[in-house]
């Protein structure tokens, strides 16, 4: 009875096992580029890692002035240059090691052992931001807010902290909720512009980075709000004893219980995403809003919820560094990068709880290392912001580092985009 | 001029999308490419255009061996492509758009479009397409947009010309005018190579046909085969063309829509006072060329249109709303992209499985999810709906078109319905796949649900419908039955009413 067979319209280019994406025109930039970043592989994190460091030695031996003066003379003897160069590198990552991790130096284990809580006291703001930021990255939400976020959380946690005494444990719990709440305030405005008047949530939360910062700073040059009484300097004043963190393991390190803090984000994040309806609903929009759409999800509605916790994350990263590292009052300073730091520690842990627990770790490493490579070795500390810097260019590079260790490329995805003519033509 | 294809190959990593094909077309002779989705139809002639290498084979054309590494290249050598997406840019003039990429320039670098538009007026005089030069291409009918890349081809002095899949997007008056310029264009000397799926077309106008499957050649055949002869070639086994189905027993009404209208983000008016009603039991096919208003219309029964007036009820009950209202109400939806917006590429089957139902039991309990419970459900669709997959884990954009739309059917049929929307349910699938969902769907109307199916495919429409809705330019222009000849059909989807046709509203 049928004259010809019923099926297709569709060209056989998208047909393919393909990813919506395919299509140019109805998945914009940042929505591809959010997807590659949290599909990619851990793999990749742990290449680039190991790249950004092979290439950061490479800088250091440049830079170290007995490697300069043995190449002065590398034909006669090259043997010294190499010896040089192994000295330079190796040196520094010993000292990157050893102010990281376990100082062979130090007798005793207790001492010995210290700078890997150093590492960890570093690592509390990093994962509880890097956190934030992942939970925007799944919703397909680009939060480069951090800053702002972290500072109106710290001046809330802080103000908390400092003028309204109240008994211990509970005038931590009051400091804690006002910092969250404060970072989640600042993030769901960008969200509720978002899905209100579809303002771009990129460029709403960099702006409101810059009203954060001069907020904070206008409260800290005000008597009767964030300054210290009676002083002249931007600064406020030391935190009351019972809203501190109290420490770990004693006075001798400076790991406060922030780190705890952050152990459970990360595991109530991982419950979010993975076993919540909310973390359901947040990772279909962050995939494919038009399918979450049809399917009944309110992706309005998840936007501004996902930039709540999102800020509300960020902002227990600024609770931390104002009740944890920094008690004895702060100044707008106080966020210390952190906030875009945080991008970087999504970035490479994959935007997945637990890899961001790691690479916020990874961090803290840096950050803690970065010092003791300076004053052992003379390695300058920025050193470590290029290796930072490396591994984010390796991660924002998937297909060069997949070159450099032939990789096979990953699956059906790309196939299915290398076989769409369309999107061959707009590359 | 001869173009001849010597066994090219092309892989994508472990794919072979063309394995050692070999295509010869003479000067004069319309070559068809006859294969399913995904046969490597495209690949092919992306190969010859110069949007992909081939990794073994030769190209030539008059004997002569040819390189390209680009388009460009291609369009040098005489080779010319109609793309099924037309390459056209909407702001700009028809005369502007054939310029496009080999634009002449008079003294000072200026565009020489006089030029063009005596270009333009040249061959569309030549072969009759009465298409105006300064005209926007926004402006301008479907069917004339098309003319508007041949003339764009034509005026690189193409020799060969290759349609891919011309038709999917024409009327059925439209595809017949087409068949007129290309055996006008064959009476030049121009040789043609026209892909498509349809057998039809294939007959009407092949002078030789090659037939794909898999990325291989499968064999020659001459246009007075059968239908069936033809169809078994593409898919390698016997098909059936026909689709089982009883008579409808059609209960009350059930969705009632009433002077439905609705304006799209441009402030145009895409849906025009539509009132039909569909009753428990039978199924209505909406028909019409693509973008005559089905996919809004279908969208406002859905809650995903924001501008929309009129009402729509259920059972008698509202459900304009939301979308979440419109499924809580037993709405189940097939969307017509369902890349798009039916699955979540990146998930796995089972949570595609659940994607609206995300809000309560059985799938979530206390906002958790229960995965224990949609593991063992996930499973037990994939056996029902027999979809091929290596697991319930499986990503779904790993799948095939058509398990994907199983994966579709089995979410929304799994659910309590009331009434149920299929927008192109069969886009883009191989016929194995189309059976299963044209049986799926009337077993869904026999269980006394009313079902709406909205197909651009007569042929689907034909072998679906009890009643068919004819879409154009956003009104239905009459429902008749479900027995209604193709060519009343044919011309009510380009806004006549035959007086032959009778109403069944």
């Amino acid at each position: 009875m049928s004259e010809q067979l019923p099926p297709p319209v569709q060209p056989e280019a998208t047909e393919a096992p393909a990813k919506p994406v395919a299509d140019p025109q109805h998945s914009s930039r940042t929505e591809q580029v959010l997807r590659d970043i949290v599909g990619g592989n851990a793999m990749i994190s742990v290449l680039a890692v190991a790249l950004a460091l092979l290439v950061g030695a490479i800088l250091i031996a440049f830079t170290d002035e007995d490697v300069q003066a043995a190449s002065g003379y590398f034909f006669s003897r090259p043997g010294d240059t190499l010896q040089a160069i192994w000295n330079a590198a190796s040196g520094a990552y010993s000292a990157l090691f050893q102010g990281s991790i376990y100082n062979f130096r130090r007798p005793g284990f207790a001492d010995g052992i210290r700078p890997l809580t150093e590492t960890l006291t570093f690592a509390t703001p990093l994962i509880a931001a890097g956190l934030g930021v992942a939970v925007s990255f799944r919703t397909g939400l680009f939060n480069i807010g951090g800053r702002g976020q972290m500072l109106v959380a710290a001046g809330a946690a802080g103000y908390v902290a400092f003028a309204l005494p109240m008994p211990f444990p509970l005038h931590l719990i009051v400091a804690v909720i006002a910092g969250v709440a404060a970072g989640a305030l600042w993030g769901g405005i960008a969200g509720l512009l978002k899905a209100r008047t579809g303002a771009h949530e990129v460029i709403v939360t960099i702006m409101l980075n810059y009203i954060g910062l001069y907020l904070i700073s206008y409260l800290l040059r005000t008597q009767g709000a964030l300054q210290a009484p009676g002083s002249n300097n931007p600064k406020s004043p030391a935190m009351l004893p019972s809203a501190i963190f109290p420490e770990l393991f004693g006075a001798k390190y400076n790991l406060h219980w922030g780190f705890i803090f952050a152990i459970a984000a990360t595991a109530w994040v991982w419950y979010l995403i993975n076993r919540s309806t909310l973390g359901f609903q947040f990772r279909a929009v962050g995939e494919n809003p038009h399918a979450a759409r049809v399917a009944g999800i309110n992706v309005k509605n998840v936007y501004v919820y996902a930039m709540l916790i999102s800020g509300g994350l960020i902002g227990l990263a600024g609770v931390s560094q104002v009740l944890g590292t920094v008690t004895t009052g702060f100044s707008e300073g106080i966020d210390a990068g952190i906030g875009f730091d945080a991008i970087t520690v999504a970035l490479l842990g994959r935007s997945k709880p637990v890899g961001v627990f790691f690479a916020g770790i990874l961090f803290g490493a840096l950050k803690a290392g970065g010092y003791s490579m300076q004053a052992a070795q003379g390695v300058p500390v920025d050193i470590v912001l290029v290796v930072q810097s490396l591994i984010v260019l390796f991660i924002a590079a998937p297909p060069l580092v997949r070159a450099i260790f032939r990789l096979p490329i990953p699956g059906t995805m790309r196939r299915a985009r290398a076989l769409n003519p369309k999107a061959m033509v707009t590359r | 001029m001869k173009l001849e294809l010597r066994g090219i190959t092309k892989r994508f990593g472990s794919l072979v999308a063309n394995d050692h094909i070999d295509l010869t077309v003479e000067p004069g002779e319309i070559h068809c490419l006859l294969g399913e989705n995904g046969a490597g139809k495209s690949t092919l002639m992306n190969v010859l255009y110069g949007l992909y290498q081939a990794d073994e084979g030769q190209i030539l054309l008059g004997d002569e061996v040819q390189h390209f590494s680009g388009p460009g290249d291609a369009m040098a050598a005489g080779i010319g492509m109609v793309h099924q997406h037309f390459m056209l840019i909407p702001v700009f003039t028809v005369a502007e758009n054939v310029m496009l990429g080999h634009e002449d320039t008079t003294f000072g670098g200026r565009l020489d479009l006089a030029g063009a538009r005596e270009k333009v007026r040249e061959i569309s005089s030549r072969f009759g397409f009465d298409v105006d030069p300064d005209a926007l291409i926004d402006d301008l009918p479907v069917g004339v947009q098309q003319r508007v890349e041949i003339i764009k081809a034509l005026s690189r002095d193409a020799k060969v010309l290759v349609f891919d899949e011309p038709t999917a997007v024409l009327t059925p008056q439209e595809t017949d005018e087409l068949m007129a310029i290309m055996r006008q264009l064959k009476q030049t000397g121009t040789s043609i190579v026209f892909i498509t799926h349809k057998l039809r077309e294939v007959r009407e106008v092949a002078d030789r046909i090659t037939v794909i499957r898999l990325g291989k050649v499968v064999g020659e055949a001459s246009p007075t085969e059968t239908n069936e002869e033809l169809a078994s070639l593409m898919v390698g086994r016997a098909v059936d063309l026909t689709v089982d189905k009883g008579p409808a027993h059609p209960g009350k009404a059930a969705l009632v829509v009433d002077h439905l209208s609705v304006v799209d983000s441009r402030n145009q008016i895409v849906v025009n006072n539509v009132s039909f009603t569909v009753h428990e039991g039978e199924i209505l096919a909406i028909a019409g060329v693509q973008g005559n208003g089905q996919t809004e219309l279908v969208e406002a029964i859905m809650g995903l249109q924001h501008k929309v007036r009129g009402g729509i009820e259920l059972n008698g009950h509202s459900i304009r709303g939301s979308v979440r209202k419109t499924l809580d109400a037993g709405v189940g939806f097939i969307p017509e992209d369902r890349t798009e917006d039916g699955l979540v590429g990146e998930f796995t089957i089972s949570e595609n499985l659940m994607l609206d139902r995300y809000h309560k039991p059985p799938f979530v309990r206390m906002g958790t999810l229960q995965l224990g419970y949609l593991d063992e459900f996930a499973r037990e669709k994939i056996t029902e709906f027999d979809i091929r997959a290596q697991g319930i884990g499986t990503h779904v954009a790993r799948l095939s078109g058509g398990n994907q739309q199983k994966v579709v059917l089995a979410r929304e049929l799994s659910r309590d319905l009331s009434l149920f929307v299929a927008a192109q349910p069969t886009r883009g699938l191989d016929v194995g796949s189309v059976e299963f969902v044209h049986t799926r769907i009337i077993q869904t109307r026999d269980a006394g649900i009313p079902v709406i199916v909205v197909s651009t495919e007569l042929d689907e429409v034909v072998a679906l419908a009890d009643r068919i809705a004819v879409m154009y330019r956003g009104t239905i222009v009459g429902i008749v039955p479900g027995d209604t000849p193709r060519e009343v059909l044919g011309l009510m989807m380009a806004g006549e009413i035959p007086r032959s046709a009778e109403s069944a509203a």
